[in-house]
């Protein structure tokens, strides 16, 4: 029932609005509205109960094991959230003076000190307020890099194809040409594939490292002193930093540009599809191109850096400078890990994932490139059992909503036929990995007896599996008053 | 171990399966010489308790002013359900519904969000949000210059009244897709902007779409219908830059001028969203059915599951990233999910005539304001035209150390505007939400009388310990 199915005419939640309304008497009538917007009426209590109830139809890190490979569903500590919002924070309006700023502006100071660090990157700026703002705002500094050096030729990104889709829609966006480069078979980036798409009109390559099939490219450096040789730069998608936190950095590995998932790596919420938020870091080169604000201690206190103090800058990406509230929850999740906690993040999702990889191989499920090692994440193929029993990935991902686990990534990336992309987390237990396995072979007997049971899953959730068809041609997107259909 | 569940027991059970010795072994693929030691500048960890200290001594640290600052972000009550029901764990830490069977909480939620912007702004398709208002401004003219079939131009009208930040995050964003943003000036009277500064660029047209904000940044209100209608007559798309909370009070996008506005966007923060140093907010974009497949981010449909009973799931994913990859309509990917939650609960819980109330509340406290601080000798509004709940003040004293010196007494009066508008120097732009106080306003007036006889004085700001 949509909360306007419980709306009543003259019914409010009267302590929520100011008691006084006051007359409007100078705003011209043309300028005013003639009716009233259709909004729910509804009691207090009314909509507590409904939000609460709508709540309970979700899977979440905090009721459900979340696999969802290359999202990095892991425990989001509740204290980032509560001491993210002590009312000093909350309050704090963005365009207080430093004055008044200085205790938030350190938690933003050390972050970037913290993130550079970890990264092995030269300068960071926490602007984009995404991952996909951190890419469009890598790729911008890419051509602003070109385009300061009077190489204007350069007009294409190179983008392996188990790439995520907002890499080349990030490239796009900034303006340049796509020529996606093949995987080969061993999950590495196919090097001679490399070689004949590499040139003079090379701006940059986007790679993801560990990539999205799981595995870590044995080859990073020479692909790096590759596309440097050519003039190219090296965009690193920091969807899987989480495979490599405190162990490997990608500034080593001769990046020179990359953005963090802040709400992957250092576990802010995901919210129901965010926020998130996406900083950006670079090495010296593109330094002067990074997005505003930038937060720089001088003369015992903190200040911004906008527009006038950086004029290379390729300018702002939110009115206010960023996700700050996602970057306090990010500041507290990195104090208390602390150095060695980070290194124990990268060391633990890989024991998860190759543990989990192992089991499921073990139980008889392929892995898609069995003799790699697991990054953080890794890819069961379930081409033969959809060729042999008629089942496929996306009903093994229905199937286990009803066993209580929240599907995998499926049909992603997509040159792996009929793939899950799994990924565990480090702060998953054994016994959930355990329950994991036992759902997937239960499933997987179904498929051989009950079939149907299989594909027709789920069977317990809120609603049965919906008609996308119909969803994408007979629009229904806002709701109409019985008057208005 | 922070967050991390494993005995040594599990450690050792775990290694076995896997077939390797040491957690270290799984490492080796990657090459030696890439892997690093110690994380030396990255402090040791804390518990839940130490980290508490800090944080609420830094948050101390910045007190907490009266604010008086609106340009963007405005100081509302947001009652005590909002937040509470929305970092509920199944709202906080679930992802994107892409198992749209275990996310029907999540997609109601949206489509009920759709469905609110759709009655706030009456126009007929909403999406399920995106950054903030700035961004979400350059993502309608994106889609303003795919979508205008009858002008093709890459040229947008932009007023100058329209947010400095929102000008400049527009310029970062669509400047380097071939964009040409030219500006309309305002009226130096009136602050609002004039046909006829229109028609003074229309011989360097013709424009893909013309930009109208309501209120605009100095709080003006626009003559929305005669710039719609003149957009319409020179087959320019109109985008609607528009205060949601005005928008309970203010004739929506849909019905200005003849024909109505084709796309509306704006800031989402007053509908719940705390003040939070700037973020994270929402952007929210709607627009006429009919460039709906042009319209970027997230849209939840409602349809039928195989019994025939009602649901909702993400829908035309056509237009994005994840499916289209370079042909999509933009890349977004993650948006404000969190944020739009709060959003449709704080509309539930205020309904139409709560934000009215709210509206009012904050145009009459603006109003009584300006009066107060106008008794202040050389002090006077700017613009001669009728605000919503911001009016720019002209000041008697360098605005920098005006608002430095309220500041020293806690108090956050305003934005300066000498910096983005240099022409307007020395002045300030106030603003008086609902949740202001006559003692509040009484208190500003009487410290600033007192700064203006006495002379300013500025406070130097200072790091906290560590």
């Amino acid at each position: 029932m949509l909360i306007y199915d419980r709306s009543r005419p003259g019914r409010r939640a009267t302590a929520q609005a100011p008691l006084a309304m006051p007359e409007v008497t100078d705003i011209p009538a043309a300028l005013l509205r003639r009716s009233r917007p259709t909004l729910p009426e509804i009691s207090e209590l009314q909509a507590v109960r409904h939000y609460t109830r709508l709540s309970q139809k979700n899977f979440s890190i905090d009721t459900h094991f979340y696999p969802l490979g290359s999202c990095t569903m892991k425990y989001n500590p509740r204290a980032c959230n509560s001491l993210a919002m002590l009312p000093g924070f909350l309050a704090r309006h963005p365009l207080a003076p430093e004055s008044h700023s200085q205790g938030f502006m350190a938690c933003l100071y050390e972050l970037q000190e913290m993130l550079k660090e970890v990264t092995g990157m030269h300068a960071v700026s926490l602007a984009p307020a995404a991952g996909a703002q951190g890419e469009l705002a890598g790729v911008a500094m890419i051509r602003a890099y070109h385009l300061a050096r009077g190489d204007l030729a350069r007009t294409e990104i190179l983008v392996p194809d188990a790439a995520h889709g907002t890499n080349p829609a990030s490239a796009v966006m900034c303006g340049f040409k796509v020529r996606e480069i093949p995987t080969g078979p061993d999950g590495d980036v196919d090097l001679a594939a490399l070689e004949q798409a590499v040139g003079p009109q090379t701006a940059g390559i986007m790679l993801t490292n560990p990539s999205t099939v799981g595995v870590f490219d044995r080859n990073i450096q020479a692909i790096a002193a590759r596309v440097h040789a050519a003039g190219g730069l090296l965009y690193y998608d920091g969807a899987n930093l989480n495979a490599i936190l405190g162990k490997v950095r990608p500034g080593d590995m001769g990046f020179d540009v990359i953005h963090m998932n802040l709400h992957k790596t250092f576990s802010t919420p995901h919210g129901g599809g965010g926020p998130g938020a996406g900083p950006v870091g670079v090495s010296a080169r593109l330094e002067p191109y990074l997005p505003v604000p930038l937060v720089a201690f001088e003369a015992d206190a903190y200040r911004w850096l906008g527009e006038p103090e950086r004029p290379e800058s390729i300018g702002r990406l939110t009115a206010f400078g960023g996700n700050m509230g996602i970057l306090l929850r990010a500041y507290i999740y990195a104090r208390m890990l602390g150095r060695e906690g980070m290194r124990r993040v990268s060391e633990f999702a890989t024991l998860n994932a190759n543990y989990l990889m192992a089991r499921l191989k073990t139980a008889g499920f392929d892995a898609a490139y069995p003799q790699r090692r697991a990054s953080h994440e890794f890819i069961i193929t379930l081409r033969r059992e959809a060729k042999e029993l008629d089942v496929n990935a996306m009903d093994f991902a229905k199937r286990l909503l009803d066993y209580g686990y929240h599907a995998p990534t499926t049909y992603f990336p997509l040159l792996v036929p009929e793939c899950l992309l799994i990924e565990p987390t480090e702060s998953e237990s054994k016994e959930d990995l355990d329950g994991f396995v036992a759902a997937m072979v239960a499933i997987r007997e179904e498929a051989q007896t009950n079939p149907e049971l299989v594909k027709t899953a789920p069977h317990t959730m809120p609603v049965r599996r919906l008609d996308d068809v119909r969803a994408a041609r007979q629009l229904d997107l806002a709701w109409q008053s019985q008057g208005q259909q | 171990m922070p967050f991390v569940p494993h005995t040594p027991d599990d450690i050792a059970a775990m290694l076995d399966t896997v077939g390797v010795a040491s957690i270290e072994d799984l490492f080796d693929e990657i090459p030696a010489e890439l892997q690093i030691g110690e994380l030396a500048a990255i402090p040791a960890g804390m518990a839940e308790m130490d980290i508490a200290r800090l944080m609420q001594s830094r948050a101390r640290a910045d007190g907490q002013p009266l604010c008086f600052i609106g340009a963007g972000a405005y100081d509302h009550h947001i009652p005590a359900a909002v937040w509470q029901i929305a970092t509920r764990g199944e709202f906080y830490s679930a992802y994107t519904p892409y198992q749209a069977e275990a996310s029907q909480g999540t997609l109601q939620l949206l489509y009920e969000f759709q469905s609110m912007m759709v009655a706030l702004t009456g126009l007929d398709v909403s999406n399920a949000s995106l950054y903030d208002g700035a961004s979400g401004l350059a993502e309608a003219v994106l889609m303003a210059v795919r979508a205008n079939r009858k002008v093709k131009s890459e040229k947008v009208l932009v007023p100058r009244s329209l947010h400095p930040a929102y000008r400049s995050t527009l310029r970062s964003i669509v400047s380097t897709q071939g964009i040409e943003l030219v500006e309309v000036p305002f009226d130096p009277r009136g602050g609002h902007t004039a046909i006829e500064a229109l028609d003074a660029l229309e011989a360097q047209g013709p424009y893909a779409a013309l930009v109208v904000n309501q209120p605009n940044f100095f709080g003006v209100l626009e003559d929305v219908d005669a710039l719609t209608d003149w957009a319409h007559a020179r087959n320019a798309l109109v985008i609607g830059v528009v205060n949601p909370v005005a928008l309970a009070l203010l004739s929506p996008p849909g019905d200005w001028g003849s024909a109505g506005a084709d796309i509306a966007c704006g800031e989402a923060q007053p509908l719940g969203m705390p003040l939070a140093s700037g973020g994270p907010y929402a952007g929210f974009l709607c627009c006429r059915q009919e460039f709906v497949r042009q319209l970027p981010g997230r849209i939840v449909g409602r349809t039928l599951d195989l019994d025939g009973k009602p649901g909702f799931t993400l829908t035309l994913q056509a237009r994005e990233q994840h499916i289209r990859r370079n042909k999509a309509t933009s890349n977004i990917c993650t948006n404000q999910g969190l944020l739009v939650t709060a959003a449709t609960i704080h509309m539930t819980l205020l309904g139409a005539e709560g934000l009215e109330r709210v509206a009012a509340a904050c145009h009459a406290n603006t109003a009584h304001l300006t009066q107060l601080l106008c008794e202040v000798p050389g002090v006077e509004p700017l613009f001669d035209r009728p605000v919503f709940h911001e009016q720019v003040l002209r000041l008697p004293a360098p605005a920098a150390d005006v608002l430095r010196s309220l500041a020293a007494h806690d108090i956050l009066g305003g934005f300066d505007l000498g910096t983005d508008y240099p022409e307007l120097d020395p002045a300030a732009l106030v603003c008086a939400t609902e949740l202001r106080t006559e003692d509040e306003m009484q208190s500003y007036a009487s410290k600033l009388g007192r700064i203006i006889a006495t002379g300013t004085q500025a406070p130097r700001p200072v790091a906290p310990a560590p």
